[in-house]
């Protein structure tokens, strides 16, 4: 076991090490910020050309969490792609990937602020927002309680940056899935406003929990 | 040329004569390098060309004008520090005022203002002077050829410390340009004592020869160990033991400066001196670490006089002359010949007086390498590493910044970039690649093809998005720092203290006290790239382990302790203590010498040990480290970590190295340096640094630092993407080959291999006298990996039996 378990607001859920929430009650796999399609937008806007993999290289790490937990459903928690002319020119290798992995089950898109609407020749379906009883799926967190991405949050555990779950009383965000991404530490005033305390889960061969918003040691 | 009278009448009023290399730089007909220690007009000798075809003349109507009528640019000068531009911009003021030349003096760096910038592109000064970095940017711009298509001369100075970074090739590749921009310009290289003056020629050569002018080196300086009550201890770098001495010795001499090797040595230098500094004599500190503003205030006291001595790591190498210093005293081994020889040289800048220094060796080794450098020193035998190549991520730099200037066409760019000393000999092919890099990404998947950041139109390469420009401005230059991060006073505009190395403050939890500017402080938050501190000189720094550089040994200093240390007869020039202690090592085992590679066996608590004294520096065997205990880890030797110096690397492990010949086979090294090596940090951060200088990692973003979000993600994600997908990719071939030298120094291993024809393995019932310093130093280098966790399985499961737990958890 590579996950964290716990429960929020009623739902038992497991925060895995890769990165990805697991719902094993209704068998949903949650994933935020994908960020497919980053490497093209970058460079289409001018900047450096990046290693043009990561799409490959994420799909790849959520194809291996697919096939351990068959999920019948798969949300993307907003900023699947980085745009949506990335979502429309992904590379054919990635979209057949995409189109693979999304068979058999049901797969939506929220809306993020990379990608507002829903992405065109791609499968699955697109909402602003999902329940789960009384917690809401978003990709930015409003009105608690709720389950969100957005922020890309990271600790700093043994000397190293991780991507982390973060867990307050009203909020539950998730850490960036995609290979491409950038982190916001969790003492960082955005986030600390919605979990000013609680649990931090930090990613990786394992998901360690560790407390967060504890008053200073002396 | 000869000096009119003009000048020789200044000089005469100044009380001087002209140096003969001064009057030699005059006459050079071409491009020259002076070699000239500090303190013998270096500067004004590579001036004075300019000054004089910028003075005033009689005409034929009897009426004075200009020799060079022509307004515009007609000197740059190009220095590695921006404090030396403002320095010599003051003291070119002297003498152009009271010549009369109605010239202007300016300086163009980073600190420079947007007006003033603005300013010099439509109206440039007579004499520029800038740094390689701005130099990069002004080239870039589309303005470069009405700003440079006049100039006529170009002085580089302190070539020596340029030539030895990627700095140095990216000033090659701009001198490049402007030679091309305008013809017949003329090059003056200024440099400190190097070993191979021609190679220093060759690499600042263009098209034509370049006339070596070697000053008189004045005396020899006065130079020996500073003896001291203590012997050196074993192990450790601290050079505490002889604090005593360098006191008595400052307060001896009118001002030292104390050159000490890592930034952590010197403060901790630095507060053992002020721990016995009863008469308090001011002393100052020096690092790279600390905020500006704080060096600024040392140097200023420096300047003023007003400072005994000063605590200073390499960033002292280099700067402003300070004519009062008599005294240089080093702590610690120099590591490297010739750098001694230019600290020593810091020392009475005064020509023909003898420069003053004295050696602290750190501990035993360091007093064999010690007394070896000081006798390269007497036998003005210089180290240096020949200089390889130019490095291809300069490349790529270079022609994306060509692109912000201009359209260029690829063949008239390759005929350009050759005639620069460091590409002389760069194949069209690896050109082309840098090419297809820069323009597409050189990946195998050609994902980029719409979005190319250079497109070909009309046979000229040039940028696909003009805006591009702007961001690859902002991030021009070669110099590549550790993530730091900001120490400041806790509190609204806490004062900021200095620098740490990311990793160092990672590793910091609140309540921890290190030192920083030579005053104990509490770490009190990380928050926001910013480690927020209060003064808390109660307690005992618990840590002060962030460090810069750690230079190794030179090869050629390393060869010279090898034979001291393997030549009984030559045993007398050391202290009797290091005599005796090389005298035992003979007995129980034998002592290394040149042409043999000696390692031993031998146990010691409970765990074999296996000692390789290589003699190679210490980052070619902390890599032989990690690639032998792999191999041994794949023999079934069950390694369990190891500890290198410069002089030898020391392996523990459960059972024993019987035979080290396979172990040492040199395709196997360097196999596992391909897959094993690859997934190592020091591989990482290698390509880290050639990933930001070729422009695939972008530094500088509009905005982003400010917000506090992580402007990039980390670059070890694209190190790894890249060896999983694109294995050939370019960024990963230039990682490999900078892999031979610097932080990973495969090169020094292939050279201890080939010079070392006879192996010798000694099996031996306990430590050897040569091993235990390196015991010693053990408790003091952790290393990670998997020995450690070996290591902490084995001691879990001892402490499990003493307290009869065997077999549970």
């Amino acid at each position: 076991m590579t996950g964290y378990l716990f429960d929020f607001h009623g739902l038992s859920l497991e925060a895995r090490g890769s990165g990805v929430l697991w719902w094993p009650g209704g068998r949903w796999l949650v994933v935020a910020d994908l960020h497919l399609g980053k490497s093209e937008r970058l460079a289409r806007r001018g900047g450096p050309l990046l290693p043009p993999y990561e799409g490959l290289a994420t799909l790849e790490r959520l194809a291996g969490e697919i096939a351990a937990l068959a999920p019948e459903v798969v949300v993307s928690l907003g900023d699947g792609f980085d745009d949506l002319a990335a979502a429309q020119a992904l590379d054919p290798l990635v979209a057949g990937a995409l189109l693979a992995l999304a068979r058999g089950r049901d797969w939506v898109w929220l809306h993020g602020n990379h990608d507002p609407a829903a992405p065109r020749h791609l499968p699955g379906r697109s909402a602003a927002e999902l329940r789960l009883g009384p917690v809401a799926l978003r990709h930015e967190a409003g009105p608690g309680p709720d389950i969100s991405g957005h922020f890309h949050p990271v600790v700093r555990l043994a000397g190293e940056r991780r991507r982390a779950f973060l867990l307050g009383p009203q909020h539950l965000l998730l850490p960036a899935f995609g290979a491409y991404t950038g982190g916001l530490a969790h003492d960082h005033a955005a986030v600390q406003a919605l979990v000013p305390r609680g649990l931090a889960i930090a990613c990786g061969p394992r998901a360690i929990p560790l407390p967060i918003g504890q008053p200073r040691r002396r | 040329m000869i000096l009119p009278e003009l000048f020789s009448d200044w000089f005469a009023r100044q009380g001087w004569q002209p140096h003969p290399h001064q009057l030699a730089l005059l006459a050079a007909p071409g491009d020259s390098l002076l070699i000239a220690p500090t303190g013998g007009g270096k500067t004004l000798a590579g001036f004075l060309p300019s000054l004089v075809e910028l003075a005033p003349v009689a005409g034929p109507d009897g009426y004075l004008e200009n020799r060079e009528s022509r307004k515009g640019l007609h000197t740059l000068y190009v220095s590695p520090l921006k404090a030396l531009t403002a320095d010599i911009a003051r003291n070119l003021g002297r003498p152009v005022a009271e010549l009369g030349l109605g010239i202007r003096v300016e300086d163009r760096t980073g600190d420079t203002g947007q007006t003033q910038r603005r300013r010099q592109r439509v109206d440039p000064p007579e004499i520029l002077l800038t740094t390689p970095e701005s130099l990069a940017l002004m080239l870039s711009y589309p303005e470069a050829p009405a700003i440079f298509g006049g100039l006529r001369r170009v002085v580089l100075d302190e070539l020596h410390a340029l030539a030895e970074s990627k700095r140095g090739d990216q000033l090659m590749l701009g001198l490049a340009r402007l030679r091309a921009l305008s013809p017949g310009l003329r090059v003056t290289g200024l440099s400190a004592t190097v070993e191979d003056p021609q190679a220093l020629a060759r690499f600042m050569a263009g098209a034509g020869p370049v006339e070596i002018v070697e000053a008189d080196p004045g005396p020899d300086p006065d130079i020996a160990m500073l003896p001291t009550a203590r012997p050196a201890p074993w192990s450790g770098g601290g050079g505490h033991y002889a604090v005593p001495e360098v006191l008595a010795a400052v307060k001896s001499a009118r001002t030292t400066i104390i050159f000490i090797n890592t930034r952590a040595q010197a403060e901790l230098f630095f507060q053992a001196l002020w721990a016995a500094n009863d008469e308090n004599l001011p002393i100052g500190l020096h690092h790279g670490s600390l905020a500006r503003e704080q060096r600024a205030r040392v140097e200023a006291a420096m300047a003023a006089g007003e400072l005994r001595a000063v605590v200073a790591t390499g960033s002292l190498d280099l700067g402003i002359d300070w004519g009062a210093v008599d005294l240089v005293i080093q702590v610690g081994a120099p590591k490297n010949v010739k750098r001694l020889v230019q600290r020593i040289g810091r020392a009475n800048h005064r020509y023909n007086a003898p420069s003053k220094a004295r050696i602290v060796p750190a501990n035993r080794f360091e007093q064999i390498e010690c007394v070896a450098a000081l006798e390269a020193v007497r036998a003005h035998d210089l180290d240096g590493e020949p200089r390889g190549p130019g490095p291809l991520d300069v490349l790529c730099q270079h022609m994306l910044l060509t692109a912000c200037a201009a359209p260029f066409d690829a063949d008239a760019l390759y005929a350009e970039v050759v005639t620069a000393g460091p590409y002389r000999g760069l194949a069209r092919a690896d050109f082309d690649a840098c090419l297809d890099f820069a323009a597409t990404g050189g990946y195998a998947l050609r994902a980029y093809d719409r979005w190319q950041r250079l497109m070909l139109r009309g046979g000229l390469w040039q940028l696909r998005d003009p805006r591009a420009a702007k961001l690859l401005r902002m991030n021009v230059g070669t110099i590549v720092e550790a993530e730091m991060l900001k120490v400041r006073l806790r509190g609204r505009g806490g004062a900021p203290l200095g620098e740490v190395e990311e990793a160092f403050a990672a590793g910091l939890t609140p309540g921890d006290s290190f030192l920083i500017g030579g005053r104990v402080v509490r770490m009190d938050a990380l928050r926001e790239m910013v480690v927020e501190v209060t003064p808390d000189p109660s307690r005992q720094p618990k840590i002060a382990v962030y460090s810069g550089v750690k230079l190794a040994m030179s090869t050629q200093l390393a060869h010279r302790v090898l034979a001291l240390i393997g030549d009984p007869a030559h045993h007398a020039a050391l202290p009797p203590d290091t005599r005796d202690w090389l005298g035992l090592q003979a007995e129980v085992s034998r002592l290394p010498e040149p042409g043999l590679l000696l390692s031993e066996s031998f146990p010691h608590a409970g765990l074999w040990h296996f000692a390789l004294y290589g003699f190679a520096g210490r980052n070619a065997l902390q890599t032989l480290g990690l690639l032998l205990t792999r191999a041994m880890e794949q023999e079934g030797l069950g390694p369990l970590g190891f500890i290198s110096t410069d002089y030898a690397l020391l392996v523990w492990s459960l059972d024993k190295v019987a035979d080290p010949a396979p172990l040492l086979d040199a395709e196997r090294l360097r196999a596992g340096l391909g897959d094993w090596l690859g997934e190592n940090a020091v591989m990482k951060r290698t390509f880290r640094n050639v990933a930001i200088v070729a422009g695939l990692i972008q530094r500088n973003m509009p905005g982003l630092r400010k917000s506090g979000r992580q402007a990039t993600f980390s670059s070890d994600i694209l190190y790894d993407t890249l060896r999983k997908y694109d294995p050939d990719h370019l960024m990963l071939r230039v990682t490999a080959q900078e892999a031979g030298r610097g932080l990973v120094d495969f090169g020094r291993i292939e050279e201890m291999l080939a010079r070392s024809p006879r192996r010798e393995h000694r099996l031996l019932d306990r430590v050897s006298p040569l091993a235990a310093p390196l015991l010693l130093e053990m408790g003091r280098v952790p290393i990670r990996g998997e020995g450690r966790e070996r290591l902490a399985r084995i001691e879990a499961e001892a402490l499990m039996r003493e307290a009869g737990l065997e077999g549970i958890g």
